[in-house]
C-alpha cells in the first residue's frame, strides 16, 4: 500500500487515473449493457405487437416513440424491468395524474401483453431486463443477511415492516406486504417514481433474493402478539390506549358507579 | 363555596316586585335526595338473581384462571393461529393473555356487582374539619422547638451554628463530585474527528492512514467502483476497515474494528448519491458539490445536523434528502443546503475520489464535525 | 318503590342494616387467633378502624387516579418478572433464538433477551406487552386525571400541595417511560436515544460534556444500556413509589372532594365507607384494569421489537416516533424552525433543539405546578375548597385548560405528522407549516371558544332553572295562543344549577396610601386587578330565589343575567365570603 501511496502523488497519476476511469467506465458498459438489453431475446413480431399496443394505451403520456412528453416520461433506456414493475404492480397505465403513480387494485393488462410492451420498450434503448426467475423467489435466500441489507437500504422510507412512509410534498414509499418477489426486484434494479436505483453492483442478485427472503418470512412471521395496528409504530398504539383502554376503562368506572340497578 | 345562606331579605328594583321580603339571597342546600331502593332490596328473587349473577363472574374467573394454565402447557410459543380480524398469533400469547384476562376481570366484575347490588348503597356522610391545626397547637409547636434550640444552646453558641451550617452545606459535594466527575470522558475533540481521518486508536483519537480509506458499502463491506454507481443510484457506505470485508487482502481490513464499530459507525455513515451533473445547480454551492464529487458523484455525512438520525430517504427525481426523524430536507443539488425542517446545516461533505483501480477514495476527511450541533463546533 | 322518611336522609337507614358506627352486637366475635396476636402487640386495629370507616364519595372522574394507581401497581409487577430474563447490557452476541427473520444477525446482549422473552420464553411475550400497554395506560390515565383535577378546581387550597406533587409524578413518569422504551436497544429506541443524545449536545456549553458523561464517552457506547436499567427499574421506580404514597395520604388526610349536589357541602364528604362497599368496588376495579390490561395484551399487538431490528446508527426505519407521551416533544422538534440555531465566535447555539428538547417539559410542567397560585392571587381566594367546581362555572380557567390542550395536541399531531400524511394522502410540508401556525392560533381560538361556550352553558342552565324543562306539551290558551308547558324543576335537580358561588372581581384599592403618596405595589395590584378583571369578565352569577320568583310571576321576562348589572345580587355574593 505504502509504495503505491508515493506513486500516487506522481503528477502522472492523474492522467493515468482519468485514462484508467475512462477504459473502466467504458469496460464496464461494454460489458453490462448488451447483457441487459433483451432486444436479442424478443422477436420482432413480439416487438411490433408491443408498438401497437403502446401506441393506443401509452402513447397520449409517453409520445408515441416513447421519447416522452411534457406529461409522462422518456421510456428510452428504461429497460423490459420497467415496464414489467409499472403494468405487473398496476401502476401504469395512470388512473389519474398525481404526485405519484399509486399501486393499482387491479392489474388491466395480461402477462402477454405487458411482455410485449416491454419488449418493444427494450428495444428502443439498452436497459435492465426482466430478472432471471432464480433470485426473485425467496428460495435459497438468507432472511438474517436480507434483513441487515433491508435496514440499511430501505427501511428508512418503507419503514422496517415494510409498512410505507412519508416522503416529501405528499409522495410516499409505498408498503411492501403481498408484493411479488420479480417486482421487488425490478424496483430495486429500475428505481421507480422517487425511489433511487440500486442496481446489480450496489446489492447483487442474491443480496436481493435475500431481502425478498428477508420480507416473505416477515409476512409468514405474521404479528405474533396479536394486531399489528399497521405497523406504524407508537402512534396508533397511542391512539388505542387513548380510544380503547381510556374509553373501555372510563365505561367500567361509570358503571361501578352508577346507583340503582 | 358557602353552605350557609343568607336568609337576609334581598333588595330588588322598587317596582317590579313587592312583598319578596321572605326570599333568601341564595337557594338553600335541600340536603340529601330521598333514598330509592335497589330491585335486590325489594325483592328476595332479584337479590336471588344479583347473587346468581356475581356467582356467575366468579366462577368465569375461575375458568379464565383454568384456561391460562391449560394453554400454558398446551401450546409451544411458536404455535401459530390465524384468527379473523387480527391476523397470525402466537396461540400461547393469545390464549395466556385470554385466560388471565378472564380470570382477573371475572373477579373485578363480580366484586364490583356484588358491591353494586347486594352491599347497602346508601350514602354516608362523614364530617371535615379544617386541614390547619388549632392556635393552641401551633402555639405548642412554636414552643417546643424554640425550646429545642434553647435547651441545646444553638442560639447562644454562633460557632456551633456557623460550622454547622457549614458542614451541612458541604456534605453531599463529595457524592456530586464523585458523580459527576467519573461519569463519562471529557470529548475532547472526538466529536470533530471520524473514521475518514485515520483509524481509531482505541482512546478516541485517530492514526492517519497513509493510504486515504476506500468507500465501501453497508452492510456488505464491498469496494465501489464509481463506473457501477449509475445515475440515480444511492449507496450507504462506510469506511474501509470498520466492517469486516471477507475480501480484502490486509488483514486489518478482513477483519474489521473489533470493538467500537457502532461508534464509529454513528460518525462515520456516508450517503453516496449520483446526479446527472446537470442537475447540480448553479451556485457555489452547486459547483462545490461537483468539485468534491466526481463525475457527479457526491458523498454527504448520513448523520442529520439536527439531533443525528441518519438521513437516508432519497428522492431520486427531486435530489431531496429527508430526515425520517424530523423531516428536515436537504437539496443535494445544492451541496445539501437545507430546504426544509428544524435542521440548520447543511450536511457536511466527504471529498471523494478514484484510486487507480477505480474505486471510490476518501479524498480528505471531513472538513468538520459531523451529527448534531454542540456548543465548541464553531 | 319506597323511600325513607328521615331527618337527615343519607342517615337513613333500611330495616335490617346495622348502623355503620353501631357498637359491636353481643353474637360477635372477640378479636382473636393471628389478628388479635398481631393486635395486642402492635395495636393496629384502632386506625384499621378509622381507615375501614372513611368515606369515599362516587363518581367515575374519580376512578381516573385509580387507573393510573392500578397500571402503576401492574407495571411494578410485570416488571419484576422482566428483570428475571432481561440482560441488561450492551455486549456483542449474535442471535440465535426462535426468531427466523434474525437468525445469525449481531446485536446487543439487551435485544437478544428481549427476544428471547417475546419468542423463547412460555407467557415471556404476554407479560412484556403488558407492561408497555400498562405503562401506555398509566400516562393516559394520570394525565386523564390530571385534566379532572385541573377542570374541576381540585388543586386549589389546601391541595396544591399534592397538585405540586402529581405534576412531579407526571413528568418523571414520562421519564420513566422513556427509559424503558430505549433499553430493548431495536433500531426504534436506538433511534430515540441517538435523538437523545443530540439534545443533550444542544444543551448551551456543557452539551458535550453532558452528553460524554450520560453515554461515558461517544454515542451509543456501552454504559447507557445499563445505566438506564438502574434509573428504569430503581432510581425512578423508587421516586415514584414515594411520591405516589405521598399523594394518596394527602388524599387520606385532607379527605376527597366531591362534586356539588344536594346534601354535600363544603364541610362534609358524602359517600361510601370503604368497608364493605367501597373496598369491594376500588378492589374490584384494580382487577378489571388488570384484567383489561391483560385482553389487550392478548389481542393487541405493542412495540414489536423484532420489527425493528437490533440498534445499529447508520439505518433507520420510517415512522421513527417515541411512545405517545413524548410526541408533544418531539412535535415541538419537528416545528422549529432552522433559524433558531446561531453561530458566533467560533460558538455554535442550537435553540432549534434546545427549546424543545430542554426546555419545554420543565417549562410547561413549571407552569402547571405555579397555576394554583397564580390562580388563588388573580381571583384573591384564599379559603379551603372541598366542593369541585363544575367546569362551566369557571369559565376562564376551563378556557386556560383546553387552550393548553389545543396547545399539547397541535404539538403531538405535530409529532405524528408523517404518519398523517401517509393515511390522509397529504403533504408533510403543508401539514408542517399548519401546525406551526396552529401551534400559536388554535390555543387562542380554543381559549376564546370555550370561554363562550361556558358562558351559554351557564345561561342555559339559568334559563333551565327560571323558566324549567320543556315538557314537549303545547297548550292552547282560552285566547288561541299556544304555549309549552314548562315544568319546573324539582329542588334537587335545581340545586345542582344553582349551587355554586357567584363571583367577583377583586376590586383595586387606591394605589396610593393615605398621604397620597403612591404605594410601592400599586403597579403589581393594577396589573393584578385587571387580570382579576379579565378572568371575570362576564361571569355569569346564579339564579337566586328572588330572580326565580320574578320569573314565575314574568314568564317571558329575559332576567338580566350578566354578573356586572346584576345589583340586586350583592347582598347573595357577600354571602358567599367569610
Amino acid at each position: 500500500m505504502n509504495a503505491l501511496a508515493v506513486r500516487r502523488r506522481h503528477p502522472a497519476a492523474i492522467f493515468i487515473l482519468l485514462l484508467l476511469g475512462l477504459i473502466v467506465t467504458g469496460a464496464g458498459y461494454a460489458a453490462l449493457a448488451p447483457k441487459q438489453a433483451t432486444a436479442a431475446t424478443a422477436s420482432a413480431d413480439q416487438i411490433e405487437r408491443g408498438r401497437r399496443l403502446f401506441l393506443t394505451n401509452c402513447a397520449t403520456c409517453h409520445g408515441k416513440d416513447g421519447l416522452g412528453s411534457p406529461v409522462g416520461p422518456n421510456l428510452a433506456g428504461v429497460g423490459a424491468a420497467a415496464v414489467d414493475f409499472q403494468m405487473g404492480t398496476g401502476r401504469m397505465p395512470m388512473a389519474e395524474p398525481g404526485v405519484q403513480a399509486p399501486r393499482g387494485k387491479k392489474v388491466t393488462y395480461s402477462a402477454e401483453e405487458i411482455a410485449d410492451i416491454a419488449a418493444w420498450v427494450a428495444s428502443l434503448a439498452p436497459g435492465p431486463a426482466v430478472p432471471d426467475a432464480e433470485y426473485t423467489t425467496a428460495e435459497g435466500g438468507n432472511a438474517g443477511r436480507g434483513g441487515e441489507i433491508f435496514r440499511v437500504n430501505c427501511a428508512m422510507c418503507h419503514n422496517s415492516a415494510g409498512a410505507g412512509g412519508a416522503l416529501t410534498r405528499g409522495k410516499y414509499a409505498p408498503k411492501l406486504t403481498d408484493v411479488e418477489g420479480r417486482h421487488i426486484y425490478e424496483a430495486m434494479l429500475t428505481g421507480p417514481q422517487s425511489m433511487p436505483v440500486f442496481n446489480d453492483n450496489n446489492i447483487s442478485p442474491e443480496s436481493k433474493r435475500d431481502v425478498i427472503a428477508y420480507l416473505k418470512t416477515m409476512d409468514e412471521a405474521g404479528s405474533p402478539g396479536g394486531m399489528a395496528l399497521g405497523s406504524l409504530g407508537p402512534v396508533p398504539e397511542g391512539l388505542v390506549a387513548w380510544v380503547f383502554g381510556l374509553g373501555i376503562l372510563i365505561g367500567a368506572a361509570c358503571w361501578l358507579g352508577q346507583k340503582g340497578a | 363555596m358557602s353552605t350557609e345562606h343568607s336568609t337576609d331579605t334581598v333588595r330588588l328594583d322598587e317596582g317590579h316586585h313587592v312583598g319578596d321580603g321572605g326570599i333568601p339571597a341564595q337557594f338553600a342546600n335541600p340536603g340529601l335526595p330521598p333514598h330509592v331502593h335497589r330491585m335486590a332490596d325489594e325483592s328476595e328473587a332479584a337479590a336471588k338473581r344479583a347473587e346468581r349473577q356475581v356467582a356467575g363472574l366468579f366462577t368465569l374467573s375461575i375458568l379464565g384462571t383454568v384456561l391460562f394454565l391449560i394453554a400454558y402447557f398446551a401450546f409451544d410459543t411458536a404455535h401459530r393461529t390465524w384468527v379473523p380480524g387480527i391476523g397470525t398469533v402466537s396461540t400461547s400469547n393469545l390464549l395466556l393473555g385470554v385466560g388471565m384476562g378472564l380470570g382477573l376481570l371475572g373477579i373485578g366484575l363480580g366484586a364490583v356487582h356484588w358491591a353494586k347490588t347486594l352491599m347497602p348503597d346508601e350514602e354516608v356522610v362523614e364530617e371535615r374539619h379544617a386541614m390547619r391545626s388549632s392556635d393552641a397547637a401551633r402555639g405548642e409547636f412554636v414552643e417546643i422547638m424554640r425550646g429545642g434550640g434553647e435547651k441545646s444552646q444553638l442560639f447562644r453558641r454562633p460557632l456551633i451554628k456557623a460550622t454547622l451550617g457549614g458542614a451541612l452545606g458541604l456534605f453531599s459535594l463529595p457524592l456530586l463530585v464523585q458523580l459527576v466527575g467519573s461519569l463519562g470522558p471529557l470529548p475532547k475533540n472526538h466529536l470533530s474527528l471520524t473514521m475518514w481521518n485515520g483509524t481509531p486508536d482505541g482512546e478516541g483519537g485517530y492514526t492517519a492512514y497513509t493510504a486515504r480509506p476506500r468507500l465501501v458499502t453497508d452492510p456488505e463491506s464491498l469496494p465501489i467502483k464509481a463506473s457501477d454507481v449509475t445515475i440515480g443510484s444511492v449507496y450507504h457506505v462506510l469506511p474501509e476497515g470498520l466492517l469486516p470485508s471477507p475480501e480484502a487482502e490486509d488483514e486489518h481490513l478482513r477483519e474489521g474494528l473489533h470493538h467500537g464499530f457502532l461508534e464509529e459507525k454513528g460518525k462515520a455513515a456516508v450517503l453516496l448519491m449520483r446526479l446527472d451533473p446537470k442537475d447540480f445547480q448553479d451556485t457555489p454551492g452547486g459547483k462545490k458539490a461537483q468539485e468534491w464529487g466526481y463525475q457527479g458523484i457526491v458523498a454527504y455525512s448520513k448523520i442529520c445536523t439536527h439531533v443525528g438520525c441518519p438521513v437516508g430517504l432519497y428522492e431520486r427525481t427531486t435530489h431531496h434528502l429527508l430526515c425520517p426523524c424530523h423531516q428536515s430536507t436537504f437539496d443535494v443539488t445544492d451541496d445539501c443546503r437545507v430546504i426544509f425542517g428544524p435542521a440548520k446545516r447543511p450536511l457536511p461533505q466527504l471529498k471523494i475520489a478514484v484510486d487507480d483501480e477505480g474505486y471510490l477514495i476518501a479524498a480528505e476527511p471531513f472538513h468538520e464535525a459531523v451529527g448534531p450541533s454542540f456548543w465548541e463546533r464553531g | 318503590m319506597s323511600t325513607t322518611a328521615n331527618d337527615r336522609p343519607a342517615m337513613g337507614l333500611r330495616t335490617g342494616d346495622a348502623p355503620v358506627s353501631a357498637p359491636p352486637s353481643a353474637g360477635a366475635k372477640k378479636l382473636g387467633g393471628a389478628v388479635g396476636w398481631v393486635d395486642d402487640r402492635l395495636g393496629p386495629a384502632k386506625g384499621v378502624n378509622y381507615l375501614m370507616k372513611k368515606v369515599f364519595p362516587d363518581h367515575w372522574s374519580f376512578m381516573l387516579g385509580e387507573i393510573a394507581m392500578y397500571s402503576m401497581i401492574i407495571c411494578l409487577l410485570t416488571g419484576v418478572f422482566l428483570t428475571f430474563w432481561f440482560v441488561p447490557s450492551a455486549g456483542h452476541t449474535v442471535y440465535d433464538g426462535s426468531y427466523v427473520p434474525l437468525q445469525g444477525v449481531g446485536m446487543s446482549e439487551a435485544y437478544a433477551s428481549a427476544l428471547n422473552i417475546s419468542f423463547d420464553i412460555k407467557g415471556g411475550l404476554l407479560i412484556r406487552q403488558m407492561h408497555h400497554w400498562a405503562a401506555l395506560m398509566f400516562i393516559v390515565a394520570l394525565s386523564a386525571h390530571m385534566l379532572r383535577v385541573f377542570f374541576t378546581g381540585a388543586f386549589r387550597k389546601p391541595r396544591e400541595l399534592n397538585w405540586i406533587i402529581g405534576c412531579l409524578l407526571s413528568m418523571l413518569a414520562l421519564v420513566e417511560g422513556f427509559a424503558g422504551y430505549s433499553l430493548p436497544d431495536d433500531l426504534l429506541s436506538g433511534t430515540g436515544l441517538r435523538a437523545a443524545e443530540g439534545f443533550m449536545q444542544s444543551a448551551p456549553v456543557i452539551g458535550s460534556y453532558l452528553a460524554y458523561a450520560v453515554f461515558d464517552g461517544p454515542f451509543p457506547g456501552e454504559a447507557i444500556i445499563p445505566r438506564l436499567y438502574s434509573v428504569h427499574v430503581l432510581l425512578l421506580p423508587a421516586i415514584l413509589v414515594g411520591l405516589f404514597t405521598a399523594h394518596i395520604v394527602m388524599v387520606a388526610v385532607q379527605k376527597h372532594t366531591q362534586y356539588p349536589g344536594p346534601g354535600r357541602t363544603n364541610n362534609n364528604v358524602v359517600g361510601f365507607p370503604v368497608m364493605p362497599v367501597y373496598a369491594a368496588k376500588a378492589g374490584g376495579f384494580f382487577f378489571i384494569v388488570f384484567g383489561f390490561i391483560a385482553l389487550i395484551s392478548a389481542i393487541v399487538q405493542i412495540n414489536a421489537i423484532w420489527v425493528y431490528g437490533p440498534y445499529d446508527p447508520s439505518p433507520v426505519t420510517a415512522g421513527s416516533q417515541p411512545d405517545w407521551y413524548m410526541l408533544w416533544a418531539d412535535g415541538a422538534l419537528r416545528l422549529l424552525p432552522g433559524w433558531l440555531e446561531f453561530s458566533a465566535f467560533g460558538y455554535t447555539l442550537s435553540l432549534n433543539v434546545a427549546i424543545g428538547a430542554l426546555g419545554l417539559i420543565p417549562v410547561v410542567y413549571g407552569a402547571m405546578a405555579a397555576y394554583p397560585f397564580l390562580e388563588a392571587w388573580v381571583t384573591g381566594d384564599k379559603r379551603e375548597h372541598h366542593l369541585l367546581d363544575r367546569p362551566r362555572n369557571q369559565p376562564t380557567r376551563t378556557a386556560i385548560g383546553v387552550a393548553a390542550i389545543a396547545f399539547y395536541l397541535v404539538l403531538a399531531l405535530a409529532g405524528s405528522n408523517d404518519i398523517l400524511a401517509i393515511k390522509l394522502h397529504m403533504s408533510i410540508n403543508d401539514i408542517t407549516y399548519f401546525f406551526r401556525a396552529a401551534t400559536f392560533l388554535l390555543p387562542i381560538v380554543a381559549f376564546w371558544a370555550t370561554r363562550r361556550i361556558c358562558l351559554s352553558l351557564q345561561r342555559a342552565d339559568r334559563n333551565l332553572v327560571l323558566h324549567g324543562r320543556e315538557s314537549g306539551r303545547i297548550v292552547q290558551t282560552a285566547e288561541g295562543r299556544f304555549f309549552e308547558v314548562h315544568e319546573p324543576l324539582d329542588e334537587y335537580t335545581r340545586w345542582k344549577l344553582v349551587g355554586f358561588e357567584g363571583q367577583e372581581p377583586l376590586q383595586l384599592t387606591a394605589g396610593t396610601d393615605a398621604h397620597g403618596v403612591a404605594s410601592p405595589a400599586a403597579g403589581k395590584d393594577k396589573l393584578r386587578a385587571r387580570l382579576s378583571r379579565l378572568y371575570f369578565q362576564d361571569t355569569v352569577q346564579p339564579v337566586t330565589p328572588a330572580e326565580l320568583e320574578a320569573a314565575h310571576h314574568d314568564g317571558h321576562a329575559h332576567e338580566a343575567i350578566e354578573g356586572g348589572s346584576a345589583a340586586e345580587l350583592e347582598a347573595g355574593s357577600s354571602s358567599g365570603h367569610h
